[in-house]
């Protein structure tokens, strides 16, 4: 409770700076806020979507593997609870549609063989080096963590709220925000050549191309033979950024539950702890005791 | 420690024990009826909160470090590989990351509690400044551990951080080279890094043995800011104190769990998710939350040697803390200016801290300069001048009177008010 009164307290006096200093500098990044979407994800009870990270795994496969490494994530992590969900057998058949490189053998050398369900993502660079000249320069960044290391800036107070809110999806609200957020040059900005202009990138000179088209990936069609989602950019923004939020936080769902369990205990716990504590100091309040 | 034991071993084996090694005599002295001042309130429960964050921080460092290399090459991995395969390993790091956050608020509020109270003053010198050697060790293994993870934000914080110390003159090259074990961070740096990260709290566990020692010679100190003279101005700590730091703790535990179980990245910093590249420097380096205020001190000072001078002058004023105050009365109850100037200092604290977040540039550099003079006026100006000059509203006569009412401890009013007359201002 004191606790409460302490953060409190230091919002408030926040909130006096906020107004007193702040003001010039909020203007001069420029960049535009990426808008919030509805995550399955969000708040205490969020849970993965499995039919939306299958559908973003297909985004991810289908286009953004071609340049996007995502090293720390196994096939078989696909079919782990919390995930996507995907069957054992489908991740088998997945895994062994890739090529890795094993060995050496008994005679010295390396060998490629089909994947395991045991086997990381392959690369689709041998090493940065090839990553850059393939890509005019630019590394594209490796995704197992990126859902988490992507950001912008909330400022005050916002940041306070979103401790209480929990607003945590900064990460995947700019990624699927990047994909939609190509657009043409805003007047007077010079686009250097195999650059593009992207209103969400800090900075907004992007060396990516836009990565991806309206109907480019094949949706799975649901009983009524239509598309389970919307083919467009947008729905495909969305969906990889799921992905790519699991694929960075595996046990988003398994650290909410125990959370609130914990959480629920630790009331209870409390609550007779403060009758406890109440009966005992009792004995003492309002007069004196020798003891 | 200095109550005398009142222990009695009930067993054959507990007396045989007790008079080889008397260790339970000594528990049972020091915090089954060691007398507390009755009128203790709950910001006098983070004392309690302290000690099970230092045991927690140790038991969920032990089990990370039997899955965390701290190796360059494998380091940013191997954090990610306790998140992804180790069984609850995600618990186990996001409870010793953001456990590292609750320590400092605990901390932090305990040090704010004691500059309130005047927990610092005589005769409690020794345990004051015992607390802020806990607090120096606490910052550098706080500092060391965000660099283990070797992500963006550990490797150019430690880069900017350990070149402070090439500021100083003759030595500082020579400190540098050794604190980097090289002649940039590298590999031994990380190295060295974990070694001390691993024995640092064990040292801040010494230094707190020490300082529950030095707190119990004279007893704590108390909302009142009297000392405690007769029996009825105390009970035993158990059960009552016990009781009372356990609903704290609980309560407290709640935020902690609140922070692990759904916002645990907050705290954090997301460039710290990209592994570390010397060949990339990050927009903006930012200390954790907790360096904050320090940081924006360093800042605000133009030249590099006197920042950094600023920056270890403003932890360290807090060691004079005891004779800098010129004031006789302790609790800032008792003395309406003081309790004033507490609060703005406060202020000045986390708006330094919010600061120390923004780039150092155009209104920032100018809040911060004011901030960084009123932070050190603070104890060097107002609190030796305020000693001087405040008039204290009259203290109670015991602490039994001033949670009971005079009539609660007439008796105690005429002997407390010959025995001490120090408490008078």
């Amino acid at each position: 409770m004191k606790t409460n009164t302490m953060l409190r307290f230091a919002a408030g006096a926040l909130a006096l700076l906020g107004v007193s200093v702040s003001g010039a500098a909020q203007a001069a990044e420029g960049t535009v806020v990426p808008p919030h979407n509805n995550w399955s994800f969000s708040g205490p009870f969020g849970k993965y979507d499995p039919t939306q990270l299958q559908r973003g795994f297909k985004v991810y496969r289908e286009v953004c593997s071609n340049c996007h490494s995502i090293r720390l994530l196994k096939f078989r992590n696909l079919a782990e609870e919390g995930g996507p969900m995907f069957s054992e057998a489908q991740v088998k058949a997945l895994a062994a549609e890739y090529k890795v490189t094993d060995g050496p053998n008994d005679s010295g050398d390396m060998f490629q063989r089909p994947g395991r369900p045991a086997d990381a993502f392959p690369p689709p660079f041998p090493n940065p080096q090839a990553a850059a000249a393939a890509n005019g320069g630019a590394i594209p960044p490796d995704f197992s963590v990126i859902a988490k290391a992507r950001t912008y800036e909330r400022g005050f107070p916002w940041f306070v709220f979103d401790m209480f809110t929990q607003f945590q999806e900064q990460g995947v609200d700019y990624i699927s925000a990047l994909l939609t957020g190509y657009k043409e040059p805003e007047h007077g900005v010079e686009v250097p050549a195999g650059k593009y202009y992207n209103e969400y990138f800090p900075g907004h000179i992007i060396s990516m191309p836009p990565p991806i088209s309206d109907g480019q990936v094949e949706y799975p069609k649901g009983a009524d033979g239509k598309a389970q989602a919307p083919e467009t950019i947008a729905q495909y923004g969305k969906d990889v950024a799921a992905f790519l939020m699991w694929a960075a936080e595996p046990h988003l769902e398994a650290r909410k539950e125990l959370g609130f369990r914990i959480l629920v205990f630790l009331l209870l716990f409390a609550g007779l702890l403060y009758f406890t504590k109440k009966k005992i100091w009792s004995r003492v309040e309002g007069h004196a005791v020798t003891h | 420690m200095s109550a005398p034991s009142t222990y009695v071993p009930k067993s054959a084996v507990g007396k045989w024990f007790e008079s080889r090694l008397p260790i339970m005599g000594l528990l049972h002295s020091s915090f089954i009826v060691f007398p507390n001042p009755r009128n203790l309130n709950y910001w006098w429960t983070f004392g309690g909160i302290l000690s099970f964050m230092l045991v927690a921080q140790i038991v969920t460092g032990v089990v990370l470090a039997m899955h965390y290399t701290p190796n360059a090459k494998l380091a940013f991995d191997s954090v990610e590989h306790i998140m992804r395969d180790v069984n609850y390993g995600w618990l186990i790091r996001y409870l010793h990351a953001n456990g590292a956050s609750m320590f400092f608020i605990a901390v932090y509020v305990h040090i704010f509690r004691g500059m309130y109270y005047g927990s610092y003053k005589a005769p409690r010198e020794i345990l004051w400044i015992l607390g802020v050697i806990i607090f120096l060790l606490m910052m550098a293994t706080a500092f060391m551990g965000y660099v283990l993870p070797w992500g963006q934000m550990s490797f150019w914080g430690a880069t900017v951080i350990t070149n402070l110390f090439s500021a100083f003159p003759v030595v500082g090259e020579t400190i540098v080279t050794y604190l980097w074990g090289g002649y940039s961070v590298d590999n031994p740096t990380l190295n060295r890094f974990f070694s001390l990260h691993y024995l640092l709290p064990f040292m801040i566990a010494g230094v707190v043995v020490l300082h529950i020692w030095a707190l119990h010679v004279p007893g704590s100190n108390n909302p009142a800011g009297i000392e405690k003279k007769t029996e009825k101005d105390t009970l035993p700590f158990h059960p009552y104190f016990t009781v009372k730091d356990a609903l704290a703790l609980v309560v407290f535990v709640m935020m902690y769990i609140w922070f692990v179980s759904y916002i645990p990245n907050f705290l954090g910093h997301a460039d710290n998710y990209i592994e570390a590249n010397p060949a990339v420097t990050p927009a903006h380096i930012v200390p954790e939350w907790y360096f904050l205020p320090f940081y924006a001190i360093l800042r605000a000072i133009p030249d590099k040697l006197l920042g950094v001078l600023a920056m270890f002058g403003s932890i360290a004023v807090l060691a004079f803390l005891p004779w800098l105050d010129t004031s006789r009365v302790k609790s800032a109850t008792y003395r309406p200016l003081y309790r004033q100037f507490f609060w703005l200092f406060v202020i000045a604290a986390v708006g330094l801290g919010w600061l120390g977040a923004k780039p150092p540039e155009g209104g920032y550099v100018l809040a911060s300069r004011i901030l960084t003079a009123y932070y050190f006026a603070h104890f060097l100006i107002v609190l030796p001048l305020l000693g001087l000059f405040e008039t204290p509203r009259r203290l109670p006569g015991s602490i039994a009177e001033a949670v009971l009412g005079k009539g609660g401890s007439a008796a105690a009013v005429a002997a407390g008010a010959a025995q001490s007359p120090n408490t008078k201002g």
